[in-house]
């Protein structure tokens, strides 16, 4: 599929998320903004899957770690055929299969349950492993956030991976620099605006044993070419630092931490979604 | 019958296991040596994971191992197990109800001299609290051979308790293990002795002492404390004046409280609940543990026959 076309599935996970959002009251939206072109390349460009068995065995395998961003990935599920767009509209409604956050229990296209933060990389090393012991060729591949690498359970799965030398396993760091409060800036918590600073993260994933990788998160070219370098690296796990914005796509959203979860109302709804048609 | 250790019996059955079923592995948090895992790594170092010291990343792993279809044995101390991984097993584990199977070496206060921290006397409340999980605890050595295959067959979490050092034997040689059900191990008109893990045996051995001094109680074993056999427990209830629990556990909410609540309900009865009493463990020999926490098989008779007594 083209960046172009790819551009366009994003700007239609931006559209679905505000939409079921708005419709369940309340919902994260900065962290789907985010992530939105590379969950978009990812289903309709990277991953080894097929939308009418979701069990097939040999598919490649998707963790999102950061699970607070469940809306995309329903929305880029649904977009791809695993199940009817109009579901989209259940999100956190009692009985919903679309819970907030992804339970592996209720629909089917996900591969783990996820939403406690900094526990989708480990699940990833099991599968990695799996595919090892039964010779089976898929990839894993799991997005985290870079607020949950404060977990320490990442590094803990950064130091594993990378004894077991899990080259069918690569982790895509959604590197927005945002989270829910977030850190102090120079001036205190005045700003909305409060990046966390380039932390040397590379030089941290480096040193714990992975091929490092970067790319803009929100070039769908960039990011598919991240993605087959990490997917015919040898002897590594690789990590894709995507540098992206929180909140990309709507202007008064981008890089302000207090959109990472909150109520729509139907006015920011309607300019929101102008800006994103344009 | 002879005295096996539930951890060599372990290692030997996971060996078993993997090789007559390919979907098998074992996770280690490097204590193989310890849990008996090792003979795993040594008889098939394809199906033995050393994952580190690192019990969050440990569940994790092994949760996506059974979600590509595998059936991964986790090996850790219970102290490990059924704390410092916690939120892992709510979440990837018991939430999921993943294929993944818990095997807590070292539970109760006989941990070869290791003190509270390694000491966990209240994992069965916490286990038996999440939904979805199974919670076992043989009394010996060949009933945990049995729980092992039967919980490796099962679909979906369990939580094992294993203990570390040799047990009498009390369960013949090949007797079927199903997970849910009790074992009236000895009948008696005075009092029921409700047990679980290796606690049985020195219940068994307290009932024997009792009947020698004319006093005759039953023994209800209750291998597997969620599900319970409540069937079993209420029928029992039913046949005896009053009920005593006897486990190496804390009295909230493992063995004890889930009888207690459970006849509460639907059979009202009196529980005496022996174990131990909101506190904690400490280093020292086997046999002074268990006087010093009320749970040899001499302070188990002494408590019945005191109880009886003054009744």
């Amino acid at each position: 599929m083209t960046a172009q076309l790819l551009k366009g599935v994003a700007r239609e996970i931006r559209r679905h998320t505000l939409r079921a959002v708005h419709h369940a009251g309340a919902g994260h939206i900065g962290g789907v903004f985010s992530a939105a072109e590379m969950l978009a390349t990812l289903y309709f460009h990277v991953l080894r899957i097929d939308p009418q068995n979701p069990a097939w065995p040999d598919r490649d395998r998707f963790i999102l770690s950061k699970g607070h961003c469940a809306i995309g990935l329903y929305a880029v599920l649904a977009l791809r055929g695993y199940f009817p767009i109009e579901e989209l509209e259940t999100f956190d409604a009692i009985d919903s299969r679309l819970q907030g956050h992804p339970d592996m229990t209720k629909l089917p296209g996900l591969d783990m349950s996820t939403g406690s933060l900094g526990q989708g990389l480990s699940p990833g090393i099991g599968m990695a492993l799996a595919a090892r012991m039964t010779g089976r060729g898929f990839h894993t591949w799991v997005m985290i956030g870079d607020g949950e690498t404060q977990e320490g359970q990442i590094w803990e799965a950064a130091f594993c991976a990378a004894r077991y030398s899990l080259d069918n396993l690569t982790v895509i760091l959604d590197w927005n620099g945002l989270q829910q409060y977030g850190w102090a800036t120079p001036a205190g918590y005045e700003s909305n605006a409060r990046r966390n600073p380039a932390d040397g993260v590379q030089a941290k994933w480096s040193a714990f044993g992975w091929n490092v990788l970067e790319c803009d998160g929100h070039d769908p070219a960039a990011f598919v070419d991240a993605c087959t370098r990490a997917r015919d690296a040898s002897d590594k796990p690789a990590i894709i630092i995507a540098h992206t914005t929180k909140g990309k796509g709507v202007s008064f959203m981008e890089g302000d931490y207090t959109w990472h979860s909150r109520p729509l109302s139907d006015e920011v709804v309607a300019q929101a979604i102008s800006e994103l048609a344009q | 019958m002879t005295a096996l250790a539930q951890r060599d019996v372990f290692g030997d059955t996971l060996v078993e296991l993997c090789n007559e079923d390919a979907r098998v592995a074992v996770l280690d948090g490097d204590l193989a040596n310890s849990t008996k895992s090792d003979k795993v790594a040594l008889a098939r170092p394809d199906r033995f994971f050393m994952i580190g010291i690192a019990e969050q990343n440990l569940i994790g792993v092994a949760a996506g191992m059974a979600a590509a279809g595998l059936i991964p044995w986790v090996s850790s101390f219970a102290a490990f197990l059924a704390t410092r991984d916690l939120d892992q097993v709510r979440v990837v584990v018991a939430q999921p109800s993943l294929n993944v199977k818990l095997a807590a070496h070292y539970s109760g206060i006989l941990t070869g001299f290791t003190g509270k921290t390694h000491q966990v006397p209240n994992d069965i409340a916490i286990m038996r609290s999440l939904p979805n999980m199974t919670v076992i605890a043989p009394c010996d050595g060949e009933e945990a051979r049995m729980a092992i295959r039967a919980a490796t067959i099962h679909e979906g979490p369990v939580y094992m308790r294993l203990t570390r050092d040799p047990i009498a034997g009390v369960t013949r040689a090949g007797k079927p293990f199903r997970i849910g059900k009790a074992s009236m191990l000895r009948v008696g008109k005075d009092a029921g002795i409700v047990s679980t893990g290796g606690q049985t045996v020195r219940a068994l051995e307290a009932a024997q002492t009792l009947s020698e001094a004319g006093i005759d109680v039953a023994v209800l074993h209750v291998p597997t404390i969620k599900p319970m056999d409540g069937d079993a427990v209420v029928e029992f209830a039913g046949r005896v004046p009053l009920i005593f629990t006897c486990e190496e556990h804390s009295i909230y909410g493992g063995l004890g409280g889930a009888v207690a609540e459970l006849l509460a309900e639907i059979r009202p009865a009196r529980v005496i609940r022996l174990g131990l009493r909101d506190v904690d463990g400490e280093s020292g020999p086997n046999d002074a543990l268990l006087e010093k926490y009320g749970l040899s098989a001499g302070c188990v008779h002494h408590r019945i026959q005191e109880t009886l007594a003054s009744a």
